[in-house]
């Protein structure tokens, strides 16, 4: 006798129709799916279809309101109603034009109150922008309050000694008065399973905790898998105020990109992370798209559509912020980031048309920094993709690449980018994101025996200073060493502090709602000043460089003389350093004991804070003066690198991955015409230079092509470059969102092809 | 092995030949041309580096150099300054599997021997202008060399890539510029004719060195006047800023 088939069972064939089953249909495995439905695509991009009328007409109302924000710093913001899943009615922009809806809030572009980071940032931030906390919120959170925070509780366990680090610069950025971030829901699963299905699997996990010893770790697991049932209870609930019903599996193209959509939306809702990125999704609605273009429900058009009005939601995420924090990550970056291409571990590129629709909204909506386009790059990605990437970098330096090839072997196949080059497996890994201990710095206490060089206060455990008249190599390398021990302990220590509280008083219970029960967790820390350091190093190795000290005893200066091999020309001498001290610092990250057993990363990478790094770091033994921006990431110093770009990529590609598994990452500008006289050539060349790069073993690059000369302009006449976009470092800013200090520090990169070195040396006999 | 004057190196170029190009530039030159955007590589000065010195640091560079479908380029100054240096870095390269491009004027290419010829893949030949006088007046020394040198490539069949340099008032008379596309066009071997802008960026090099720069005035070419010259080029069949293949057969080939 047959069973009458459920309601649930019925909406999921439909939804499944034509489906290859597999494992994903008896457990939760997104990445199954992808392998067994997706059908790779090696055409070109003649296909794609421009925007509709409603997506230009919504396009320009949302430009306009953007306008408007970037006139006034920020268009509204929320005082009252602190942002959950639930607090706010649907928002929309213009109902009629929109196919895919949901906004933060219940008005584009308003900011939404997220307290549960730190109260104190929501409020200067209001502040700022001229608005007022309501008395009633600041009643409730804060350490007088009802709720704690996790700034509060960061700050009440801090030792001393963390205090002083923060403080003084040498540790920078730590995600301790908001939203960490840097965790990928694989929201995908909300449209593959519909949220009823994933209550049920969480549910079952917490029953799977049946006879476990209830301590600690079991404990906590139990509460927050109890927090993300009502988290994806929650969401349904959300979902329906927009008049869908997300217990059920989206059945079409354009139901799988909402469900997806109001699953990102739930987690941008509840959490203001500083990098909220989307993960690796364009492969996986391809397969939904495909399959209501091949049975004649879709157009081309209406399936560009679909994907131009995703984008533009993810255009406009928000986040209330302090303008100090702008300085330190400047143009409102949300890291939205998307990875696209890659290729499977069967061989088979996971390029689809829909990694090409993604990219063609560069061209639709024009050129802008997010979504945080990342080209997941393979020396075997099918050519007509590599010219196409190659042609959107090339017309609009708004995209980044990474190297498939080095992560897919220890990722696997299913990895995304979160913030700017942190990878990890969707849905399995998750990291503890944790800001970056400044190398240069560093060498510099290890100079004055743990003094800072500017305040001059004692901020490190005092040690011996270095003494004489010229700086000894193998003396500064023992004392940087001691330095670096105590560094990568304080370091640590103050991570495993905020990591614990952001758990207790800020945790991801969506984000972690679409994750496995049992996530393996990184702890991502990282370093700055690396091109500095090992310049500095190298000058005290191969010149000879002079201490200057003034009436407190402190070294404030250097003078250098002689000539020494700098980081960028491809030389062994100085590239080895760098490679050693990114080995070293990452061997004792390691020897750390870490909060929940996260295994420690390290990523080379700064982001746009270079620029107050360099601020709050003083002279330097490879003659940079205090005060100015470090080299971001891990490039060469500006104008440095003077070898050709190929030498400045080796130099950079050197550095090891596997001591820095978190990324590394690389700023690329040039020239249009150093790339090729006509377009077709820039495009070939690009291609060419990026495979060049990652076979190299090069992990991530920004390419920026464009001149000078025009980026001088547009700091004068930001008015001639409304829509320019630069690659910054791991991501793309609008070029007139940047503060005139940075601008001038973009400006002052190497831009490979200028032809400026003016080196006249003596005159000799020659040959002929 | 000999030793030789390196004036610099570019690790990563995409202008001076095929894909991404490792290029060394030698230094010393017989020519004095008056837009030249590198008279500091006209005298060899500083030190003397062994080609195996060259060659260790091209081996470095030769996995991206393949990775990126280019190779190794020896230009200038004059490369044929220093012959012998100039050929053991191309062979050298060819042995690593590279392939090499040796950018010239072809004044001394009578140097090289026909077997000296083959360490160079490719030739990009500068031929600077077509008028005798002007090209003397432009360069200080004359045309014919470079002339029979490019009869010769195309006798033996070289792939060589054809560059003009168009200044306005100087070389841009259009009998000078399709006597040129007539001469091109009428060799075997040409893959293609680049056509390049004179610009003003070379201007500070030679204010540095204390030179007397006497193209001040005149104005880099408009978008429609490079057209235009292209375009004198196009009109005789030649490929202009492109590459096609070689319908080159060797002489020993032929029947």
């Amino acid at each position: 006798m047959l069973e009458t088939p459920t309601q649930a069972q019925e909406e999921r064939e439909l939804a499944w129709n034509g489906f290859a089953e597999g494992a994903w249909t008896r457990h939760i495995d997104v990445g199954d799916f992808i392998l067994r439905n997706y059908k790779p695509y090696t055409g070109d991009e003649s296909f794609l279809a421009p925007p509709t009328e409603r997506t230009a007409r919504l396009w320009r109302r949302v430009s306009a309101m953007m306008a408007e924000e970037a006139e006034r710093g920020i268009l509204d913001a929320d005082t009252e109603v602190v942002s959950t899943l639930t607090s706010h009615a649907p928002g929309y922009i213009e109902r009629g034009d929109e196919v895919i809806v949901g906004l933060q809030t219940d008005a584009p572009l308003k900011r939404a109150l997220l307290p549960q980071g730190g109260v104190r940032m929501v409020d200067a931030a209001l502040e700022a922008y001229g608005y007022r906390l309501s008395p009633h919120v600041a009643r409730i959170f804060g350490v007088r309050g009802f709720r704690k925070t996790h700034n509060d509780g960061v700050f009440d366990a801090y030792t001393a000694e963390m205090r002083r680090a923060r403080s003084s610069g040498i540790i920078t950025g730590l995600p301790d008065a908001y939203g960490r971030g840097r965790i990928i829901g694989d929201y995908r699963r909300v449209a593959l399973y519909g949220v009823d299905r994933l209550i049920d699997d969480k549910r079952a996990q917490h029953e799977s905790l049946g006879d476990a010893v209830m301590l600690d770790d079991t404990i906590r697991l139990a509460e927050e898998l109890a927090e993300q049932v009502r988290a994806l209870e929650d969401l349904k609930v959300m979902a329906e105020g927009y008049g869908f019903g997300i217990g059920r599996p989206a059945a079409n193209g354009r139901e799988a990109v909402q469900w997806l959509y109001l699953g990102y939306l739930g987690a941008i809702k509840e959490q203001n992370g500083a990098a909220m990125s989307l993960g690796r999704t364009s492969t996986f609605l391809d397969i939904y798209l495909q399959r209501d273009l091949s049975s004649g429900r879709l157009t081309e058009s209406e399936a560009q559509e679909i994907v131009d009005q995703f984008v533009m939601k993810l255009r406009m995420v928000r986040y209330l912020r302090t303008p100090e924090y702008n300085e330190l990550f400047s143009g409102d970056p949300t890291w939205v980031t998307e990875s696209l291409g890659g290729v499977g571990l069967d061989g088979r590129p996971l390029v689809t048309r829909t990694s090409f629709r993604f990219l063609h909204t560069l061209f639709n909506l024009g050129s802008a920094p997010e979504p945080n386009l990342t080209v997941l790059w393979s020396r075997t990605l099918p050519d007509a993709f590599k010219r196409f990437v190659s042609r959107v970098s090339v017309e609009t330096s708004a995209i980044q690449y990474e190297n498939d090839d080095l992560m897919r072997a220890i990722y696997g196949d299913d990895y995304g980018i979160a913030c700017c080059v942190s990878a990890m497996r969707i849905g399995r890994q998750m990291q503890y994101f944790g800001a970056r201990a400044n190398l240069a710095k560093a060498l510099l206490y290890a100079i004055n025996g743990g003094r800072d060089e500017l305040s001059g206060s004692q901020v490190a455990p005092a040690a011996e200073t270095v003494r004489g008249d010229v700086l000894d190599y193998h003396d500064v390398m023992r004392k940087y060493e001691a330095m670096l021990d105590w560094l990568a302990k304080t370091y640590v220590g103050a991570l495993n502090v905020i990591h614990y509280m952001h758990d207790k008083y800020s945790y991801e219970r969506l984000e972690m709602a679409l994750h496995d029960r049992d996530v393996e967790r990184f702890l991502a820390c990282g370093i700055a000043g690396l091109s500095v350091a090992a310049d500095s190093l190298s000058a005290i190795r191969y010149a000879s460089v002079s201490p200057v000290r003034d009436e407190r005893g402190l070294v404030v200066d250097y003078q250098v003389n002689g000539e020494f091999p700098k980081f960028g020309n491809y030389d062994e001498r100085v590239d080895a350093i760098a490679s050693a001290l990114v080995r070293d610092f990452m061997e004792r990250i390691r020897s750390q004991p870490t909060y929940r057993n996260a295994v420690p990363t390290q990523s080379v990478l700064t982001i746009t804070s270079n620029v107050v790094y360099g601020k709050l770091t003083g002279s330097t033994p490879d003659g940079r003066a205090a005060g100015q921006p470090f080299a971001p990431g891990a490039n060469p110093m500006h104008g440095r690198d003077v070898s050709g770009p190929v030498a400045s990529m080796c130099s950079v590609a050197s550095l090891p991955y596997e001591y820095a598994q978190d990324g590394i990452s690389y700023t690329f500008s040039i020239v249009p015409a150093s790339l090729g006289s006509r377009p077709e050539e820039r495009v070939e060349n690009l291609v060419r230079m990026l495979d060049g790069y990652f076979d190299q073993g090069g992990h991530h690059i920004n390419v920026n092509v464009m001149d000078r000369r025009m980026l001088l302009d547009a700091i004068d006449h930001p008015e001639r470059y409304p829509m320019l976009t630069v690659r910054v470092s791991g991501y793309a800013v609008k070029f007139s969102a940047l503060t005139r200090e940075q601008q001038l520090e973009v400006v002052d990169r190497t831009f490979h092809g200028l032809d400026d070195l003016a080196t006249v040396a003596t005159v000799g006999a020659c040959v002929e | 092995m000999s030793k030789g004057f390196v004036h610099t190196y570019e690790i990563g170029s995409f202008v001076d030949g095929p894909g991404v190009r490792f290029v060394v530039f030698l230094a010393g030159c017989p020519l004095r041309c008056q837009y030249c955007h590198n008279p500091d590589t006209w005298v060899c000065r500083g030190e003397l580096t062994d080609s195996a010195d060259v060659l260790a640091r091209i081996a470095r560079s030769a996995q991206f150099l393949k990775a990126g479908e280019g190779g190794v380029t020896v230009s200038g100054g004059e490369p044929l300054a220093q012959d012998g240096f100039a050929v053991e870095i191309l062979r050298g390269s060819q042995a690593l599997g590279l392939h090499t491009a040796l950018d010239t004027s072809g004044y001394l290419g009578a140097r090289l021997s026909d077997d000296a010829l083959i360490a160079a893949d490719l030739v990009l030949l500068d031929i600077k202008a077509w008028n005798r006088e002007v090209y003397r007046g432009l360069t200080g020394v004359d045309l014919a060399p470079t002339l029979s040198f490019a009869a010769r490539l195309s006798r033996l069949c070289r792939p060589m890539w054809v560059r003009f340099v168009l200044v306005p008032g100087l070389t841009d008379r259009l009998e000078d510029m399709e006597g040129l596309a007539r001469f091109v066009s009428g060799l075997s071997s040409v893959e293609r004719v680049e056509v390049v802008p004179f610009h003003q960026m070379g201007r500070h090099k030679w204010e540095a060195l204390g030179l007397e720069y006497r193209l001040e005035d005149i104005p880099e070419p408009s978008f429609g006047e490079l057209a235009a010259a292209k375009r004198v080029f196009a009109d005789v069949g030649l490929p202009v800023s492109e590459s096609r293949p070689a319908p080159c057969v060797p002489p020993d080939l032929r029947e």
